[in-house]
Parts: structure tokens; sequence; C-alpha cells
């Protein structure tokens, strides 16, 4: 059953701490950011910090690192390729979830505040705990299964068009934005696999080399696992790579109503 | 206990995905745009739809019986709290019918981008406005207003 409130020991206290910026700083950005200490035994809280947009660079990323060099080096976050391609520093900004060194600090109105992924446990800080994100992924086997012997002498071959059919799926970073923008997701994650799970299934029941069609589609007719998805769209909207999660759903779905007939 | 002191996992951080650990804000924080507000406002119209549905079997089985039953339920009816009630339920039944549709359309794979799907979310709006000023101008102006 969907619980709308955090539980208690989740709810934000109001004492966050404040860190004022220089007092020369002429371009200031305000900076509210989620922090939880698993140490202390308190509750989460909102940090501010205010940064001076003119010694900062021009994404929300290069705003925390500078936060965590120049102001407070407790802050913590994942982060690593710095350009969009390792998915590590997906987090909620700015009301939506995306990647932080994506997304420019000018594109954003008033304050900026920033949330750890939604609806998951809290490590610390900007640090969510995706060992169920990861479980499910594991569980779609998201690997090519075949029956037939390789070719003796080459690389099983795909045609171009049917390599074209993988546009759209491959690029997925596994960065957990969608999976945790979807409100199907936040209240049934125990049971439904989400967008992030559901558009790699489709990336493995559209390549043309892999033979365990059947059995992958066998594996998510299920009233949870698969038929959860309410089309609800927040993973389309988004993805922070541009891709569509619901149309990969609704074409698996599509799969599933073709092979009965 | 939290995860990282439990010595059960040799204090390494674990399997255990949500021990102690707070849940991050999720409906509380998320910016709520077209793609949840229409999705919620399906649900929330279905359920104004199966109480107006209760409604209207009262007036028909009124309407069967005839006499004081009927005239009991044209009251609550007619009653302004049973007129805002029937424009709810014009409101509900208006918008449940064509983002009905909108999921029909996404049913059959169409309409996923994301252009197209605030212009089909927009469309629902300007229908449902739309619909119900004709209904109840219909209804007022042309029949004489009330049930």
């Amino acid at each position: 059953m969907a619980e709308f409130t955090l539980p208690k020991n989740s709810k934000i206290r109001k004492d966050g701490k404040v860190y004022k910026a220089d007092k020369t700083a002429t371009n200031v950005k305000v900076f509210k950011v989620y922090r939880y200490d698993p140490d202390s035994g308190e509750n989460p809280r909102i940090d501010t910090y205010e940064v001076d947009l003119d010694k900062c660079g021009p994404m929300v990323l290069d705003a925390i690192i500078k936060i965590k060099n120049e102001i407070d080096s407790t802050l913590t976050f994942r982060r690593s390729c710095r350009e969009g391609i390792c998915g590590s520093c997906a987090m909620n900004i700015d009301g939506t979830n995306t990647l932080a060194c994506t997304k420019a600090i000018e594109d954003i109105k008033g304050d900026v505040k920033i949330y750890p992924l939604p609806h998951q446990p809290v490590v610390k800080d900007l640090v969510p705990d995706l060992t169920n994100f990861y479980a499910q992924y594991a569980s779609i086997e998201p690997w090519i299964k075949t029956k037939t012997p390789p070719p003796p002498d080459r690389e099983r071959l795909q045609s171009p068009e049917d390599r074209d059919k993988l546009d759209g799926l491959y690029e997925c970073i596994l960065c957990a934005c969608c999976s945790t923008a979807c409100p199907s997701y936040w209240w049934n994650s125990e049971r439904y696999l989400g967008p992030a799970i559901l558009l790699q299934a489709r990336r493995w029941l559209a390549d043309s080399r892999d033979e365990a069609t059947g059995e992958r589609l066998d594996n998510l007719e299920d009233p949870y696992r698969l038929y959860r998805c309410h089309t609800i769209m927040n993973c389309t909207k988004t993805c922070p790579k541009g891709l569509n999660p619901a149309k990969a759903i609704a074409e698996t779905r599509q799969d599933l109503v073709k092979r009965k007939v | 206990m939290t995860a990282s002191n439990n010595p059960a996992s040799g204090g390494y951080q674990t399997d255990s995905p949500r021990f102690d650990r707070p849940l991050s804000p999720h409906l509380q924080v998320y910016r709520w745009q077209i793609t949840m507000l229409t999705s919620i406002l399906h649900r929330a119209t279905g359920i104004v739809l199966s109480v107006g549905a209760l409604l209207l079997t009262c007036w028909l089985v009124a309407v069967a019986i005839g006499g004081e039953h009927y005239a009991r339920v044209a009251a609550i009816i007619t009653h302004p709290a049973g007129q805002a009630f029937l424009f709810l339920w014009s409101i509900a039944f208006f918008y449940h019918f064509a983002n009905g549709i909108r999921h029909l359309l996404w049913d059959a794979g169409w309409g996923f981008e994301i252009k197209r799907m605030y212009a089909s979310g927009y469309t629902v709006f300007a229908f449902v406005v739309a619909a119900t000023a004709i209904t109840w101008w219909l209804a007022w102006d042309k029949i004489g207003g009330g049930a």
C-alpha cells in the first residue's frame, strides 16, 4: 500500500545550517541541499550554501564540488565522469531527477534545491542505496542468451537494420533517474521492475541475436513486474539521456499481446 | 543499529537495503508536471464517476417507482449541492473519457514523444472545458435548468 508521507526517521528537521557567501561576492546563488549523517542518529536536514557563481563552473555538479572543496567537506555525493556518461551524479535537482553534471545552474530559477533520488533508502547525504535497483537489473539477465552454436569462424552478425532497433535502448546508463521519478515505482519497488530495468529488458528483447525472447517475455508477464506501469510518463520526461522508457514498456506489452494471437 | 555498525554485516555496507536508513523525499519534493498530474486526475475522476454511477442508479430506481420517491431524489438533484455534484460529475466524465482515449492511443503505441504527450494532455484539458461548458449551457439555457 502506498504511503504518501515520510516515515518518522525520514522527516526533515527545520534547523539546517547556513553557510553565507563572502561579502565581496556579487553573483550569489543559493543551494539548498539535503543532508543526512548516519553516525549522528539525527533526522535529515536541509543545509543552505551561498555560492559565488563568478568563481564556479556552469553545472550543478561544479557547484557541489566547489561546496565540498571550499565550504563544507562533509557533503557527500557520487560523481565520476562529469560528462553524462557514468550516471553516478543522478539526483533530484529543482524538483526533477537528472544528472548534476549536465544540468546547468543558469537553467534553474530561484534557489537550487538538491535531494537524493526520491523514495530510496539514504546511505548519506545525496547517496541513495540502489541495492534493490541493481538486483532488479540482474533479475532480467542482461546478457545475450543463445541456443544455436555460434558460427565457427566469426562473431554473431547483425544487419544494420537490426542494429538500428537497439538505438534509443543501448544508450541507457542506468542512472536510475527514471525509475525513482515513477510514482508507481515509489509505491511498488519491491515487485515492479520500474522504467529503467524495463527499458533494459527491451534492449535484449529487441536484439536480433538474442534467442531467449520467449523466456524473457514469460519472466515479464506478471501483474507487478511489467504491468504496474500506468503510463504516467515521468520517466520519459525526466531521462537525462533523452530516452523513452515509457515507449519501450508499451512495445513490450504489444509483444505480449502479439504472441497470443 | 545502523547498517554500518551491524555486527552481522561485519561493519560493511551490505545487502540489507533498508535497515533503519531514512527514505528520501518523493511526493514532497517532486515537481508537479503534466505527466503525473493527468495520471492522478484520471484516477480521481474515476472515483467521482463511480460515486456518480451510484447516484444515477438511485435516480433510475426512483424514476421506476415514481411519485413520492422520484420527488425526493429530484429534490436532491436540483438542490445547489446536488447541482454542484452533477457539475463535478460532468467534468469527471469528460476528463475520464478524453484521457481514456489518450491511454488507448498509448496502448496502440502512439504519442510517447514528450511533445505529443504535452499536446495530447492540453487537448484533453481544452476538451473538458469546452464539453462541460456546452453541456451546462444546453442544460440551463435550452432545457431550463435542473434535472
